[in-house]
């Protein structure tokens, strides 16, 4: 209980994972929300390549969570400028309104 | 013993502001406590002694991601109570499936090991924190062994950038701007004529 390892930091990052998962469906409506869980479960993943790198003594686990961080931004920034551009066109952005490609 | 409080203290409201993430009822709250888990999620990285990627974390995530998100939603003129709509239909479903997945995978990490050769496979073992810092170390791999991958990762911010003016930029036509090249090539004989004026005739 008073060691913390290895376990507890990937204890932590599973609980925040799920969380995400839960705001995925939990807000099935608003994509915002979504992405947000999305961040959340990116967050968790980073959790992880930490604590791994710090378990095995290898600095490769935080290289990858540079690329990890890099990625994230982008798509975080590539998918706000595809809200927006869909709630001025369409004046929503609920996630059932989003199928002007099911023809 | 202070490790373990300071530790229980941050995975405590991590978990806690994740949860008020995905239940609270306005966005806006949403994208703050968002600000704050990842604030938390950082000090767990401080705690594992990777000081840069907590600092990274904090200037990325919360300066930047976290921004762009309340700007997002403050810009956006929502009725956000309609999107509430439906909650209870899918909060069993999302909330089992939820549980399932943290049992599995804390069912992992309680039999599980590393394996015993793991630590002669390292491909760049973390030198001694007395002689050398995180930032240092970290910075003395990406230069090097990682350059491609890192300058691979600065061009996918650049195409991210493009991808999201590209997106959002909105072209009006009535706006009249100054073309400078219409102005410069315009020939002498559209802009300049010369006529002979007669004496007290006018023109």
């Amino acid at each position: 209980m008073w060691e913390i390892g290895l376990a507890h930091y990937l204890t932590v990052a599973a609980i925040l994972f799920a969380t995400g998962v839960f705001g995925i469906f939990a807000n099935k409506k608003n994509v915002v929300v979504i992405m947000m869980s999305i961040e959340l479960m990116l967050l968790a993943v980073t959790i992880n390549m930490v604590a791994f790198s710090t378990a095995l003594q290898d600095l490769v686990g935080q290289i990858f969570t540079l690329f990890i961080l890099t990625v994230a931004a982008a798509e975080a920034g590539i998918g706000l400028a595809i809200v927006v551009v869909f709630f001025r066109n369409r004046g929503s952005i609920e996630v059932e309104d989003i199928n002007s490609l099911k023809g | 013993m202070i490790h373990a409080l300071t530790f229980y203290l941050f995975a405590a409201i991590a978990v806690l502001s994740a949860l008020m993430v995905v239940t609270s009822r306005n966005p806006v709250h949403s994208v703050l406590w968002l600000i704050l888990a990842f604030f938390n999620g950082a000090g767990l990285f401080v705690l594992m002694g990777a000081e840069f990627v907590a600092m990274l974390v904090v200037v990325v995530y919360v300066g930047a991601v976290a921004v762009l998100f309340l700007f997002v939603v403050m810009m956006l003129d929502i009725n956000f109570l309609s999107l509430r709509e439906g909650l209870l239909r899918y909060l069993p479903i999302g909330a089992a499936i939820a549980i399932v997945l943290t049992a599995e995978v804390v069912a992992l990490f309680l039999d599980w090991s590393i394996a015993p050769d793991a630590m002669t496979l390292r491909a760049a073992p973390t030198p001694d924190i007395a002689q050398v810092t995180n930032t240092k170390a970290l910075g003395d791999l990406i230069y090097t062994h990682y350059v491609f991958l890192f300058q691979v990762a600065g061009l996918i911010l650049f195409v991210a950038m493009i991808g999201a003016i590209v997106l959002t930029l909105r072209v009006n036509p009535n706006v009249r701007r100054q073309t400078i090249g219409a102005q410069v090539s315009r020939p002498k004989s559209e802009i300049l004529a010369v006529e002979k004026v007669r004496s007290r005739g006018g023109i």
